[in-house]
């Protein structure tokens, strides 16, 4: 299998910066699956990463990449989609990029609706700058600026992308690697705002102060702690307390940001060649 | 007692110690060792911490607890500063004193997370919109990083005006022995002007926006004249074996300590150098570097950046002398032995031959 990925990889860049243990490379191999079994062309593919050691993974794909700002991926991808909007556009990000620092861009990317796949690398912490909270840290672990334990609770991101406008919201975990590459494939798939919410270890910065012994460890408690959409429907809120849902958590039909645009142009255009509009004069 | 400790670290105790009860931070290397220290230290002594969503977020924080009366600060690195302008710019219109830290890294841009000094225009020259100023403080080792801490706390609330420590990434996370000043009770703190309820007192206002232009001029005078305040009395720097050189460098921070050991590397080779090491940036200590131009033939201005502080030296030189220009960028730090050679070359100009 490694090596069908081999090609959308820039393999001169490895070895890469990630920890023995760390859920990235399962998430970007889910990832790259799903691009293989859509067939994506790979110079028609844009990845936009933001910043963090998850963010990092553009610079080891062979697409259009681009590495942005701490939090601001989705704005650059909007650029990129606006600009060519034949182009598949996807951006990674982590908890921190996404919901902290980049909190805005994501629930106004998700309002707008625009045809933009997200695969946010939920480990739960910031992995880079060594381990600090971020708003998905849950309350009570332990961080290096949450030493007595976190008393913010965290946002539910994949709840946080339905209620603001996306139209395609999936979870999984590095565990249930074949579900997270399904999900990905409908996230491309939709037109319009998708997010899959990876659930990932940091063994590193996140599991050793929470007594997780490895990142093996955390795969278990991702295995243990994973209950599926379907059956969670049949259960109490208090049994679900802790647990981790997954799988196909929210669709809806809703029109997408470019081709509003479009239409919006289409029409302006038509109105003014009939006269029925005049367009403002520069002087 | 000396204690053992991270430059970083540092900054967080000397903080507490002079009174700082809120900080509000992000992430970001090489300065979230402080944020980190302060996680754990503020609880302790009854103080707030909260990580911030971002700088804006933080610097804005700052805003809210200075304006209700509280000692506060903030700290960051490079691209993070760059996200608090905006706020910087309010504080300082609106009159809130507050310290603000800057542990630099290499940039533009992302850049590397390597030591830096390429902010100084950022801090020295504004960086946010509007005529402001704000002092800028620049240590060299970790006990200066921890007393000018509590000095910067003091000079914000004597001028109500944001105070900057600009460090870099080297003092931020180098460990050196430090003591701190003994914890004497706090100096009063003259908040009268905070919004802290007017029940029995006339209204406070801490305002920024005076869309009538000739209130908005007033108030900037009002501030002009502060500023001018700040220039007369708040310059520090310092000198070393200036009393006779000929030729004088002139460094800040990490680079100052480097240039010093250049410095007597050159006397032993009988060349005649000095150092003047300015300790607040901006207000710029003209007056020291003009007091060493009767013995010294050149100046050599060394920094870790392209060259920022060059242009304020050659202001104050204003062409009576050659003002030379050594830096090194992205993360590299100049060697003594490479400012020794510059100190060589210029030397060797202006001794003629006598130098090999
Ligand atoms: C403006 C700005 N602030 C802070 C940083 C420092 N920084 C780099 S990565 C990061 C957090 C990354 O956490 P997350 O997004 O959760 O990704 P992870 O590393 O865990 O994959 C931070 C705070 C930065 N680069 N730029
Ligand atoms: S710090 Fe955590 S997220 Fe970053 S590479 Fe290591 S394990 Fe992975």
């Amino acid at each position: 299998m490694m090596q069908q990925l081999e090609p959308y990889l820039r393999l001169e860049r490895f070895p890469h910066i990630w920890c023995p243990g760390c859920g990235n490379g399962i998430v970007l191999g889910c990832l790259l699956r799903a691009i293989r079994k859509l067939e994506l062309d790979q110079d028609r593919t844009v990845v936009v990463g933001g910043i963090g050691c998850s963010s990092r993974a553009v610079g080891y794909l062979d697409f259009n990449t681009l590495h942005a700002t701490h939090g601001r991926a989705l704005a650059f991808a909007t650029g990129i989609k606006l600009a060519r909007p034949e182009l598949h556009v996807i951006v990674i990000t982590g908890d921190g990029d996404a919901t902290a620092i980049g909190g805005n861009h994501f629930i106004h990317a998700a309002r707008r609706n625009i045809d933009l796949t997200v695969v946010l690398f939920n480990n739960s912490i910031y992995g880079m700058t060594g381990g600090q909270y971020s708003p998905l840290t849950p309350a009570g672990k332990k961080a290096t600026t949450s030493p007595y334990g976190n008393i913010e609770p965290n946002f539910d991101v994949a709840e946080l992308a339905r209620s603001a406008g996306a139209t395609y919201v999936g979870r999984s975990t590095t565990y249930h690697a074949g579900l997270l590459t399904d999900l990905i494939v409908n996230g491309i798939r939709n037109k319009g705002f998708s997010l899959i919410e990876a659930v990932t270890a940091c063994p590193t910065a996140y599991g050793r102060r929470n007594n997780w012994k490895s990142g093996a460890e955390m795969l278990l408690w991702q295995k243990e702690s994973a209950v599926h959409v379907k059956r969670a429907e049949r259960m109490h809120s208090a049994e679900l307390e802790g647990k981790i849902i997954i799988g196909e958590l929210y669709k809806r039909e809703a029109p997408e940001y470019i081709s509003m645009c479009e239409s919006l142009t289409a029409r302006i255009r038509q109105a003014a060649a009939s006269g029925s509009v005049t367009p403002l004069k520069g002087k | 007692m000396k204690v053992l400790m991270k430059g970083n670290e540092a900054i967080g105790e000397a903080a507490i110690r002079a009174g700082c009860r809120c900080f509000f931070g992000y992430p970001i290397t090489p300065q979230t060792e402080l944020p980190e220290y302060l996680a754990k230290r503020l609880p302790e002594a009854g103080g707030v911490f909260l990580q911030a969503e971002s700088e804006i977020a933080a610097i804005n924080m700052v805003y809210g607890a200075a304006g209700a009366g509280a000692r506060v600060m903030t700290s960051s690195s490079s691209p993070g500063i760059s996200l608090k302008l905006e706020g910087i710019s309010y504080l300082a219109a609106s009159e809130l004193p507050c310290v603000i830290v800057n542990i630099m890294r290499g940039g533009p841009g992302l850049g590397g997370i390597q030591p830096s000094q390429s902010d100084y225009f950022q801090a020295t020259k504004g960086g946010g919109h509007g005529d402001y100023r704000m002092i800028v403080l620049a240590p060299a080792s970790v006990q200066e990083l921890a007393d000018l801490t509590a000095e910067a706390f003091e000079l914000a609330d004597k001028y109500r005006n944001p105070v900057m420590l600009l460090g870099d990434g080297i003092l931020g996370q180098m460990m050196e022995a430090v003591s701190f000043r003994p914890r004497t009770a706090l100096p009063a703190q003259d908040k009268t002007w905070a919004t802290t309820g007017c029940r029995g007192r006339a209204r406070n206002v801490i305002n920024s926006l005076y869309l009538d232009p000739e209130k908005l001029e007033r108030h900037n005078r009002h501030l002009q004249e502060k500023f001018r305040q700040m220039a007369e009395n708040e310059v520090r720097s310092e000198t070393y074996r200036t009393e006779d050189a000929e030729i004088v460098v002139v460094a800040f921070g990490t680079a100052a300590r480097i240039a010093r050991t250049a410095v007597d590397s050159a006397r032993m080779q009988g060349i005649r150098a000095g150092l003047v090491r300015p300790v607040t940036l901006w207000p710029f200590p003209d007056q020291a570097i003009k007091s060493v131009l009767a013995s010294c033939r050149a100046l050599l201005t060394v920094e870790m950046n392209a060259g920022q502080m060059v242009e304020d030296v050659r202001l104050a030189v204003a062409g009576a002398r050659p003002v030379h220009f050594y830096g090194r960028t992205g993360g590299m730090v100049p060697s003594a032995t490479e400012i020794l050679r510059e100190i060589q070359n210029i030397a060797g100009v202006a001794y003629g031959a006598s130098v090999s």
